[in-house]
């Protein structure tokens, strides 16, 4: 009788790289920033930058993280997203220029008031059409691909078409509240005020999201399902209604987003939907399709990248943003943070 | 017959007729149809029955959904166009421009499928979308190269213009270049068209299809489904190319509104599912049918829309302008009802 192999343990650590390896896509944004302020060659400008590019990124999460959980949950991929991103902006646009008196008074009070209004017409307004668009358009495709990304499409054009119908071809201008004009000066760098705004709402709804889908029990079903759905439906759960929860949650989520995106841009278009989307794909799809944190981390690494690579080479911004997803898709194939389904 | 179809028959006697009065109005449009605007349209069905029989060969063959097709018919046509500027007038700078575009975009397809494709099929529609839009800022901001929004005009061989003459007139139709040009165009198309249908009939189309219906089930047997995937991506890209090259010898002009809009791929995107997925005859129905309905039902709603005048919004929903509207309505409607398409139903029927 042989006996046992001697039971030798390797005491050495992981190498550093293994260590840090989960952690690498949150390293990612401060690495961008670094790589920024070397290339800037004007801190106060490096500043601003970052506060814009994190801005944007913020606006980007909010409109994407919707298309990443509806696509997690219930493997649907929505190409008609961008539509409730317009739906948002010109609802609530509407309402703000209805409201001109308000928006106009020099009162920080009076402006968020009308702000809030606006914000919350605007996601009732996408909410609603969310539903009728999962309904309508994406109930009976379910489970194939490549309907869904025909259908949607379709509901995207439609939608767009709507819209110029209802309020008129020609883009509409507007200019921000009165209070949330103009920029702060800090350390030299002029910081718009808008967009200190625009993070400090994208952080809100980041931590709501994360709460929610941590520390609730609707969030426990809604990442179980995402993972495998069919045994949480066997565990009695109808996973029909979360999912239309979610993608209702989604879809007034992308109206937030795209008052905050009209008003950031100050111009509203039937088409910024679509346009939006292009950034939407490029962060959903470096962060892994499904997963929020990936969205989140993706969405200020897009955001900072554009705005770094506009100011040095403007011609180049939306070509470095491909070259990101390229770059990240040769490191991680399934993006930033993959999603693992229990199959 | 048989051999220039590649064995794929109409396979009903409706489809047969109609494809056979496409082709025979497309063959003679300059004299059954003489005007400028009807043989612009002609030749423009010519090109787009290209164009979408090549996107279904992704589409209905393979089962891919890309957003970049117009954006490799736009390479071809901003080949031919680069070409001709820079290597003077003449057939060599067409063959060049044509032959360059059609390897760029093969090129640039194998890269974008080798980083999509080999992960999910669904990331290939969306880092299209994203790569298009971005080639398309592109082109119209290096405006040196591109001529930026306004796009280029070129000449194309003396042989090509309506000032070369080689004749009298031929039942009441002047012989001149643009008649050529026509059936260069229409020869091209003609060509490229029976190519593809050599292709999707061939075991390489068939093994597409087996994966189209069962990706997974093809790869179990030994099929290695990214490389078809990519091949018939490359495939695709470098017929949408040289069909943009032939657009772009027919207008003599390229310019991003032309060729490598948003709104030609949804034009694309209805010409597929219209005329039927999955079969190259829908490409030539869904494209005739597109092309005639842009340039006359858009009258036909215009002259409807002043008859509801009065009726709030009706008019706005009826107007010329909107009917990309009741396009996207019916695209929606037949994928749900239709998918099959046009072609589909009457091959049913029989």
């Amino acid at each position: 009788m042989t006996a046992a192999p001697e039971h030798a343990p390797k005491m050495a650590q992981a190498a550093l790289a293994d260590r840090i390896a989960p952690y690498m896509p949150v390293l990612l944004v401060p690495i961008l920033a670094v790589l920024g302020f070397l290339a800037i060659p004007s801190t106060s400008s490096w500043l601003t930058l970052t506060v814009s590019g994190l801005a944007m990124g913020m606006m980007i999460f909010i409109m994407a993280s919707g298309l990443t959980l509806v696509f997690g949950l219930m493997d649907v991929i929505n190409f008609g997203h961008g539509a409730f991103v317009s739906v948002g902006a010109f609802v609530g646009i509407s309402v703000l220029l209805m409201m001109g008196h308000m928006v106009e008074a020099p009162s920080l009070m009076l402006n968020l008031t009308a702000l809030m209004v606006a914000v919350v017409g605007a996601m009732a307004a996408t909410g609603v059409m969310g539903w009728a668009f999962e309904k309508v358009i994406v109930e009976p495709v379910y489970g194939h691909h490549l309907k869904q990304i025909l259908v949607t499409m379709g509901g995207l054009i439609v939608v767009e078409q709507l819209i110029i119908v209802l309020w008129g071809p020609e883009e509409i201008y507007i200019s921000r509240p009165e209070a949330l004009k103009g920029a702060i000066t800090f350390a030299g760098a002029a910081l718009e005020k808008y967009r200190l705004v625009a993070v400090a709402v994208g952080l809100v709804v980041f931590a709501l999201m994360r709460f929610v889908l941590r520390r609730t029990k609707i969030g426990l079903i809604v990442r179980a399902g995402v993972q495998n759905g069919e045994m949480v439906q066997a565990l009695g759960y109808r996973l029909r209604l979360v999912f239309i929860g979610v993608f209702v949650a989604g879809s007034a989520l992308a109206g937030l987003g795209g008052v905050m995106w009209g008003l950031y841009q100050e111009v509203i278009t039937a088409h910024m939907g679509n346009h939006a989307m292009i950034l939407i794909f490029i962060v959903v799809i470096i962060g892994g399709l499904g997963s929020v944190e990936g969205c989140f981390i993706g969405a200020l690494l897009v955001g900072l990248m554009q705005n770094y690579v506009a100011f040095l080479e403007p011609k180049a911004a939306l070509i470095s943003n491909i070259g990101l997803m390229v770059a990240i898709l040769m490191w991680r194939p399934m993006g930033m943070i993959p999603v693992v389904k229990a199959k | 017959m048989q051999a220039v179809l590649s064995g794929d028959m109409p396979r009903s006697k409706i489809l047969a007729l109609i494809l056979a009065g496409i082709l025979i109005c497309l063959a003679l449009a300059p004299f059954l149809f003489p005007g400028v605007r009807t043989v612009d349209t002609a030749a423009r069905i010519c090109v787009f029955i290209v164009l979408v029989a090549s996107y279904d060969l992704l589409l209905g063959y393979g089962g891919i959904v890309s957003f970049a097709h117009t954006m490799f018919f736009g390479i071809g046509a901003y080949g031919v166009a680069l070409a001709s500027t820079h290597m003077g007038r003449g057939f060599d700078a067409i063959a060049v421009g044509a032959a360059a575009g059609a390897l760029v975009a093969a090129a640039l397809a194998l890269i974008i499928g080798l980083f999509s494709l080999r992960v999910r099929a669904i990331f290939f529609a969306m880092i299209t979308l994203a790569v298009a839009s971005a080639v398309a800022v592109l082109v119209s901001q290096l405006s040196g190269l591109t001529g930026g929004e306004d796009g280029l005009t070129f000449k194309t061989p003396r042989e090509l213009g309506p000032a070369f003459k080689f004749g009298d007139k031929l039942f009441g139709v002047k012989l001149n270049g643009k008649l050529l040009a026509y059936y260069f165009v229409f020869f091209g198309a003609l060509i490229l068209f029976l190519g593809l249908l050599r292709v999707v009939n061939s075991p390489f189309g068939r093994v597409l299809q087996a994966i189209r219906e069962n990706d997974f089930r093809a790869e179990a047997i030994g099929y290695r489904v990214v490389f078809y995937r990519v091949a018939a991506t490359c495939l695709s890209a470098a017929v949408a190319a040289l069909a943009g090259s032939l657009y772009a010898v027919w207008l003599r002009y390229v310019g991003p509104d032309t060729t490598l809009s948003m709104e030609i791929m949804i034009d694309i995107l209805l010409m597929v599912v219209i005329g039927g997925m999955g079969t190259m005859y829908g490409a030539v129905i869904g494209a005739t049918l597109f092309v005639l309905a842009q340039n006359y039902l858009q009258n036909l709603m215009g002259a409807a829309s002043g008859l509801v005048e009065g009726v709030p919004i009706l008019p706005e929903l009826l107007s010329a302008d909107r009917w990309l509207l009741w396009l996207g309505v019916l695209f929606i409607l037949s994928v749900y009802f239709f998918p099959t398409g046009v072609v589909g139903r009457l091959r049913q029927g029989n």
